[in-house]
């Protein structure tokens, strides 16, 4: 039963020994409030000099990011001295008087002013604000000599990226820039590296795919300091890991001269080496100079970049995507020889149309071509044969096919956002055109038109698979990795007969060498050194049957946005080929006409490893080969004078030997 | 609020009837939910200076928290007394489930197994374990009754219950917690009036434990781990290895020390701004508070924590179950030793061990800890008139 007496004991107890409890615990209280008025009272003296004075500070050294080099190792990014000016507001004696003797010294803009002003406002007296990056050595040695008699003003030399390429590989190397907040909260490491004041991250191309490898990982000096962080000795400190080396299979003379050569144009150039799948050239025009992000780029300039038509931010190289037009048609062709639909010498008679059900289907040109063999359908670029070859071989055999060539497949290289066009089946007609696959659309993806969309980086690895016969080769755009020489690649086998690829390759010879081909006129007059290609025009708007009845519209009455994307694809030598290109000229007009010359010059530049005999070019060219070569070395002197940057520049060589 | 030690005549013991929920809000103890929330305040304060005037990364995840466990507590502490002394023992057993979850796949941090990781939730349940324990004995010598407690037999009984747990955590290894859960047991064991003579044997025994340790450093059977001979060292003396394992103590009472009477001002502690202190935001909160408040602001969350104790304790006196007694007693103890712990710590006087700063440190488990323990501290406090009778 229930025992009061008990019970009342023991509450009786709890209180006693609850109070005797909390009389210890302020006892142990009245301890720390006794250490608390020691520290801060009666030896508060002593701790604030030691806070004032020496004291011992751990920071971050960042390491050298890695260089980036091309094939050869000549510099594609590279790092240069940043001299830079930061303030301490507390050791100054009076801002406006520091200010106003700095920039008898240096330059200093009112934005530039303001700005730092701005950043002044957001921290306190005693943090390190930086007034001015980027100065030119002789305002940073000014500065430096008058030092002592500016309290609070502290000149410091970092590192900075530097492109000595400029335009002409922003679009593969990317560029750096200040990290943004949002970068630092994403970072799983938080790396130490990313919160320095002068702290840059990649921002695209290879400097953002690589970013981890190339930033190297922070070293830690300690050193000791006075009040307001004046540097007294160091104690110790690790150097960190620089960033790795990369070297491209880039070749930067071939880059340059790809670049110069589709200058004024929308265009893209891609050169790649069909045994080992090098990328030697990846041109995008028109491009941006990467430089001018490292310090953060200006308000007019981006929105110059930005609103301009030819899209210069883009890479139309690897994201830009278009139907590839007549160039696909080795494709039908091997599809349609592999699956016994047509005979390399049967022939099939071309109208100038093909009546598919209601609709027509029309070839480029209007009155026909008569009997179409294979090799004289691609030579001449008949459309209607290739209709009948579609519709012969059908469209899940045609994807499949085209899919072992590359197509509607993401390449692996190291550039973030690489498009892999568009391969269309009928699944992918269902999901995102919401209607069913039509025998006209097999029809169009046929001569290469439709929903099929390429990038040239595609383009050319379809022709660098045809023209290797055996291997699907696949691009490749770094060669050595911190002094290491990357594996030979291994690639999987093609799995097409070597045959059926040989007729393919025939014709492309007869497109080039031999009279009548779309792309005579763009040959390389060379017994050892010839070239075989497809040109391809690319149509970009519907062509209605009323057009077609009043005549089509020609290009050069067209708007640029409307006319025919130029598409040419080739690969050199012919008989132990080598090189693989691929170019794409926006609103270009013909294949034949806008195309084929640029990739016919870049390939001689290739081939003859630097400048070719005039000789080898067909009759015509070799006048506009010269006003090139004389354009540029007007732009190396032009250059020469002109760098706004203040670095000394080496000679420039418009060919590397 | 009877501040007379003795309780009141044998009246009080009747029945208490059911409280509807207004009058169970009527009886809560609102001065020390007021208390609470201030000290919380502070908190927030420093935790926005810390991150330089930010409320990010710390502050407003902390309120968010705080926010949270403010209403737990509040809900904690209007559930009828009764029930939580029957789940006692679960709350107990799943503590210590956990407890043995963590030892089996907990994940490692900081080179001690503290963490249980559940999806996107991290619990520590060590944390949990000195609430749950406090829960357990409170039950255990309400269960007990006044005449047995100091029998052998039911001496051993919440010795198993503390030390099992205890031996638990300190092989992940984490001493400072489980030197916690010891203590909060011994004094809730003290409280339910076990006899001096044994906490004299206990004491006794502990010193004897203590030279053995110091003693078997370097030998085969070395008892602790190198660092937590390194920290004991670097506390003994902290002048010795100023750029490693005693410069955490160092730096913490220069920024103290610095302070003064003033302080450096809201926002302006250079050593902890120029990233001097370590873990500023968590175990060292209190030298950012001392560097920028100064002695007036350091005294002031001492008494702050003071006061909240006294109106506990206070508060306890008039309680009418044993139960409610001792979880009070168990719950402020634990209150103590954390903030009691850590200030000694962060000026030098003991050792470095992980132990927050109550509602004030970042730190979600901590937080969730101390206010689910004043909910039921709480909860006593609101059913003060229900003896719980047994039967």
């Amino acid at each position: 039963m229930f025992d009061d007496r008990g019970e009342i004991d023991q509450h009786a107890r709890f209180n006693r020994r609850a109070l005797l409890l909390f009389a210890a615990q302020f006892g142990v209280a009245s301890v720390l409030a006794g250490r608390l008025y020691q520290l801060q009272l009666v030896e508060s003296a002593e701790y604030a000099t030691l806070a004032e004075e020496n004291r011992i500070k751990p920071e971050p050294v960042a390491p050298e990011r890695g260089a980036i080099l091309d094939r050869s190792g000549l510099p594609l990014a590279v790092n240069r001295p940043n001299y830079r000016i930061d303030i301490i507001r507390e050791q100054t004696n009076s801002m406006e008087e520091t200010i106003a003797r700095l920039r008898r010294l240096m330059d200093l803009s009112d934005w530039e002013l303001g700005r730092f002003e701005q950043k002044l406002r957001r921290k306190r007296a005693f943090e390190t604000v930086t007034l001015k990056e980027n100065l030119d050595w002789d305002a940073f040695a000014r500065v430096n000599a008058n030092a002592p008699a500016l309290p609070g003003v502290y000149p410091s030399a970092g590192w900075v990226r530097d492109y000595p390429e400029r335009d002409a590989l922003a679009h593969v190397i990317g560029y750096v820039a200040a990290v943004t907040q949002r970068e630092i909260d994403a970072d799983p490491t938080s790396d130490p590296l990313l919160r320095l004041p002068d702290a840059r991250i990649g921002k695209n191309g290879v400097e953002r795919a690589v970013e981890d490898a190339l930033r190297g990982s922070a070293g830690e000096r300690r050193v000791e300091i006075t009040a307001g962080g004046r540097e007294i000795r160091e104690l110790s400190r690790d150097p960190g890991r620089p960033g790795e080396e990369l070297e491209l299979t880039i070749d930067r003379g071939l880059q340059r001269y790809a670049m110069e050569r589709v200058k004024g144009e929308s265009a893209a150039v891609v050169l790649m080496d069909i045994q080992n799948g090098d990328l030697l050239a990846i041109a995008s025009a028109p491009a941006f100079d990467p430089n001018k992000f490292v310090f953060g780029i200006s308000h007019d300039d981006w929105n110059a970049l930005r609103d301009d038509e030819y899209d210069p931010l883009r890479s139309k190289a690897v994201a830009g995507a278009y139907p590839p037009g007549s160039t696909f048609k080795m494709i039908t062709a091997i599809a349609a020889l592999h699956e016994g639909a047509i005979t390399p010498n049967e022939t099939i008679y071309c109208s100038g149309r093909m009546r598919l059900g209601d609709r027509f289907f029309h070839c480029w040109k209007r009155q026909g071509h008569g009997p179409m063999r294979l090799k004289t359908a691609i030579q001449k670029s008949c459309d209607v044969y290739f209709y009948e070859a579609a519709k012969r071989v059908g469209v899940r055999k045609l994807a499949e096919m085209a899919a072992a060539f590359g197509v509607g497949e993401r390449p692996e290289i190291e550039i973030p956002n690489v498009k892999r066009g568009n391969l269309p089946t009928p699944e992918w007609m269902r999901a995102e055109r919401g209607r069913g696959w039509s025998g006209g659309d097999t029809l169009n993806i046929g001569i290469g038109q439709g929903a099929l969309l390429m990038t040239p980086l595609q383009m050319a690895v379809m022709t660098a698979r045809l023209a290797n016969r055996q291997w699907k080769v696949t691009p490749r755009l770094i060669r050595r990795r911190a002094g290491v020489l990357a594996d030979e690649p291994r690639f999987e086998p093609l799995g097409v007969d070597t045959a059926h690829i040989d007729l393919t390759l025939d014709a492309m010879n007869a497109v080039s060498n031999e009279q009548g081909g779309t792309a005579f006129r763009s040959r390389i007059d060379d017994p050892v050194n010839q070239l075989a290609g497809k040109t391809g025009t690319a149509q970009v708007r519907r062509i209605t049957e009323a057009e077609r009845a009043t005549g089509v519209r020609k290009n050069e009455d067209l708007p640029w946005r409307l006319r025919d994307h130029a598409l040419f694809v080739a690969y050199a030598p012919l008989d132990k080929p080598r090189y693989a290109i691929a170019v794409v000229v926006e609103h270009g007009g013909s294949g034949s006409k806008a195309a084929a010359p640029v990739a016919r010059d870049v390939l001689m530049r290739a081939l003859w490893n630097g400048e070719p005999p005039l000789d080898a070019y067909p009759p015509g060219a070799p006048r506009r080969e010269e006003e090139a070569r004389r354009a540029e070395r007007q732009a190396a002197q032009a250059l020469w004078g002109a760098d706004d940057l203040g670095r000394p520049l080496g000679a420039f060589e418009p060919t590397d030997g | 609020m009877s501040m007379s030690i003795l309780p009141a005549g044998g009246g009080r013991y009747y029945e208490a009837p059911e409280l509807s929920l207004g009058a169970k809000l009527l009886r809560l103890n609102w001065l020390l939910v007021a208390l609470i929330a201030a000290t919380a305040g502070i908190g927030f304060l420093m935790l926005y200076s810390v991150a330089g005037g930010d409320l990010d990364p710390w502050a407003r995840v902390q309120i968010v928290r705080f926010a949270l466990g403010f209403g737990a507590m509040i809900l904690i502490a209007l559930i009828d007394l009764r029930l939580w002394r029957l789940m006692a023992g679960l709350i107990y057993a799943l503590a210590l489930g956990l407890l043995i979850a963590v030892e089996l796949f907990g994940s490692i941090g900081g080179g001690a197994q503290r963490w249980l990781e559940i999806g996107p939730l991290r619990l520590q349940p060590s944390e949990f374990m000195k609430v749950a324990l406090v829960l357990a004995l409170a039950a255990y010598y309400h269960w007990l009754g006044p005449d047995r407690v100091n029998r052998p037999l039911w001496i051993a009984a919440p010795l198993i219950l503390a030390l099992t747990p205890a031996a638990l955590v300190a092989s992940q290894p984490d001493l400072g917690t489980a030197l916690l859960l010891i203590l909060g047991a011994g004094v809730v064991m003290f409280l339910a009036g076990v006899s001096w003579w044994f906490f004299s044997a206990v004491l006794l025994g502990a010193a004897a434990g203590g030279y053995a340790v110091a003693v078997s450093r370097g030998t085969d059977w070395q008892i602790l781990k190198d660092y937590q001979y390194r920290r004991i060292e670097t506390f003994l003396n902290p002048g010795a290895d100023l750029r490693g394992a005693g410069y955490n103590i160092r730096q913490s009472e220069i920024a103290i020390g610095s302070g003064g009477l003033d302080g450096k001002g809201f926002l302006e502690g250079s050593q902890k701004s120029l990233l001097y202190l370590p873990e500023p935001h968590t175990d060292f909160i209190f030298a950012s508070l001392a560097e920028e408040f100064g002695f007036r602001g350091g005294i002031g969350l001492l008494a702050l924590y003071m006061v909240t104790l006294m109106v506990a304790t206070a508060s306890s006196f008039g309680i009418a179950s044993s139960f409610g007694r001792l979880l009070v007693g168990g719950v402020l103890a634990t209150f103590f030793f954390f903030f009691a712990i850590n200030m000694a710590m962060v000026m030098g006087l003991a050792p470095v061990v992980g132990v927050p700063l109550p509602l004030v440190s970042f730190g979600g488990t901590s937080m969730m800890v101390i206010l689910f323990g004043f909910g039921l501290a709480l909860c006593a406090m609101v059913h003060r008139d229900d003896p719980m009778r047994r039967r």
